[in-house]
């Protein structure tokens, strides 16, 4: 975990309202593992109290570079979006627990990725895709919003399904996972409302959810983003004992 | 320069220190800096029983500050004294414990099991906190009841007790000389402002818990207005907070009457912020032509009417 000035080397639209930014740093790029997050701040001045979590989708250690993608939903991401090659950002980082990837030899894998969830996903990918069989469900709103269709497809069988139907699978991943066959593990991140299907539809093999809260610190210490735990463990806070975790143990 | 303060006979090395509920019980920071350099730590609060807090999203960004409804969520004192205060113990810095309760007779009993603790050289008595149901700001919103806990926890503690004040009142004077009556040794002030935001897409506020507590510099006029109020109707050692984010702002609640200032929701923002305030303080108060914090005291706290 460090504080570090990171250099904008990169920063442009990638679909709809989404953006791709590589960041360029001494120490937090060399350090980032897949499944972790830098905690960016925003601005200058104090108009931005909070740091915004956004998780690391690829890194460069040749480069001393990682990739984030982001979708501008508000005026942080807004700043974020108009940031030129050269800028530089204060980053916190790379922070939670991330993926645990080495266990994972010879199996076949499912990574289930929703919007912006996709991400941390791709770093997933390029690791679990040198031993295993892996493949790719990325669930998006609409044909413009989908990215990393081609980076996804070179490493992963790749499917893609929209919303509303204008590109690929027309209809929710977890119709489309049901008929993929089997698989040994899972990996899956995105909104809410798709881990909670996806974790009841894959309750019968292991899994890892990658959860997403409204943050504070981003380091364990204000208790804004906690998440229940089954079994009376009370909660966990996901910027610490989180992104990354047991799909079992979570009550979302 | 020195920075040493002394506030209701507990000495400080300098007068900065992390707001409760905004530094955990201190580990995640020490792994950013020495917290042996802050003047003191206010840790967070402690009830009874332990609390699982309100539900997600517990915090939103407003404009300059931000919404929290955590809800008091902590392991309980039993815990806190098993499992955080132990590697508090580890640092000289004063640790000032921040207490919390549904009733009367819980503050007096958490008060008197952190009152047993030789690590924790001051109490702050929460009567404060808008984002649960019952914990607090009922007491902190009567004189009445606000003299009565206070009154109650005096009896069971000899450590100087700082009562925190809520600015959600119309006149927070009355409440201050409440708990001066009964006995407080100090009070810190202020705590959050009941606030609220809502999500347009979805037509419903923002935090599961509906109203948060708004900090950070959105509520320093409030803060400076509230400290400056009561230092001209009290002589108590106050600890200023609300949006302290510089050195600057520092200098300008010790002018209102602060005698020390503690850091909330800045921490967030940048986890070195009261090193690098500590480190700041001495040129800032320099170029304010001040040699010692102690010429800053004397202007403010003897004659604020004047000073300002
Ligand atoms: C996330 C969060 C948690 C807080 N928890 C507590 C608490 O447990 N007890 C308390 O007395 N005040 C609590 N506060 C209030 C702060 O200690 C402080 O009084 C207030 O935030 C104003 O200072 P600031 O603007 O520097 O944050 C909390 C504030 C925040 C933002
Ligand atoms: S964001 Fe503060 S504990 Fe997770």
């Amino acid at each position: 975990m460090k504080l570090e000035c990171l250099r904008v080397i990169e920063n442009h639209q990638l679909a709809l309202d989404t953006y791709e930014m590589r960041l360029q740093g001494e120490v937090l790029p060399i350090l980032s593992q897949p499944g972790q997050f830098i905690h960016l701040k925003i601005g200058q001045v104090s108009e931005f109290m909070l740091r915004r979590p956004v998780s690391i989708a690829d890194v460069d250690r040749e480069e001393k570079s990682i990739t984030i993608i982001y979708k501008v939903v508000g005026h942080g991401t807004n700043w974020l979006s108009t940031r030129i090659i050269g800028d530089e950002i204060d980053g916190l980082g790379p922070l939670g627990n991330g993926f645990s990837l080495q266990q994972h030899k010879g199996e076949s894998i499912l990574l289930v990725g929703g919007g912006v969830g996709v991400p941390p996903l791709y770093y997933a990918a390029k690791e679990l895709s040198k031993h295993n069989h892996v493949t790719a469900v990325l669930g998006f709103q609409t044909s413009e919003a989908i990215f990393y269709e081609s980076e996804f497809s070179q490493i992963a069988k790749t499917w893609i399904t929209t919303d509303d139907g204008s590109y690929g699978y027309s209809g929710l991943v977890t119709e489309l996972i049901a008929s993929l066959g089997s698989f040994t593990t899972y990996y899956a991140c995105g909104p809410n409302g798709m881990l909670k299907s996806v974790q009841s539809q894959l309750s019968d093999i292991k899994g890892y959810l990658s959860l997403e809260e409204r943050m504070g610190c981003g380091i364990g210490a204000c208790l804004a983003c906690v998440c229940q735990t089954r079994c009376n463990k009370g909660y966990i806070k996901i910027c610490k004992d989180g992104p990354v975790v047991n799909a079992d143990e979570v009550i979302l | 320069m020195n920075l040493s303060v002394n506030i209701a006979g507990l000495p400080l090395k300098n007068p900065i220190m992390p707001a409760s509920g905004c530094f955990g019980f201190g580990k995640e920071f020490s792994k950013f800096y020495d917290l042996n350099e802050l003047g003191a730590i206010m840790i967070k609060a402690a009830t009874q029983e332990a609390r699982l807090g309100n539900p997600t999203p517990r915090v939103a960004e407003t404009s300059s500050g931000m919404l929290n409804a955590i809800g008091l969520q902590n392991p309980g004192v039993d815990q806190i004294i098993k499992e955080d205060l132990p590697f508090l113990d580890n640092y000289q810095t004063p640790i000032i414990a921040n207490i919390a309760g549904r009733t009367k007779e819980e503050y007096v009993k958490v008060a008197s099991q952190l009152d047993q603790q030789p690590v924790i050289k001051a109490l702050e008595l929460n009567i404060s906190c808008p984002n649960v149901k019952e914990g607090g700001v009922q007491f902190g919103t009567d004189p009445t009841l606000a003299f009565e806990l206070t009154n109650a926890v005096k009896a069971v503690t000899t450590k100087p007790l700082f009562v925190k004040l809520s600015p959600n009142v119309t006149n927070i004077a009355d409440i201050a000389l409440a708990v001066e009556q009964a006995g407080a040794d100090g009070l810190s002030m202020i705590n959050t402002l009941t606030g609220m935001k809502l999500d347009l897409s979805g037509k419903k506020p923002l935090l599961a818990n509906q109203t948060g507590g708004l900090s950070g510099p959105a509520i320093k006029p409030i803060a400076i207005r509230m400290i400056y109020e009561v230092r001209q109707q009290t002589q108590l050692p106050i600890i200023g907070m609300g949006g302290v984010t510089s050195a600057e702002d520092v200098l300008e609640f010790l002018l209102a009457g602060a005698n020390a200032v503690a850091v909330g929701t800045a921490n967030f923002q940048d986890p070195y912020i009261c090193q690098n305030i500590i480190l700041q303080l001495p040129d800032t108060l320099s170029k304010y032509g001040y040699s010692s914090l102690k010429e800053v005291m004397f202007d403010s706290c003897v004659n604020p009417s004047i000073s300002l």
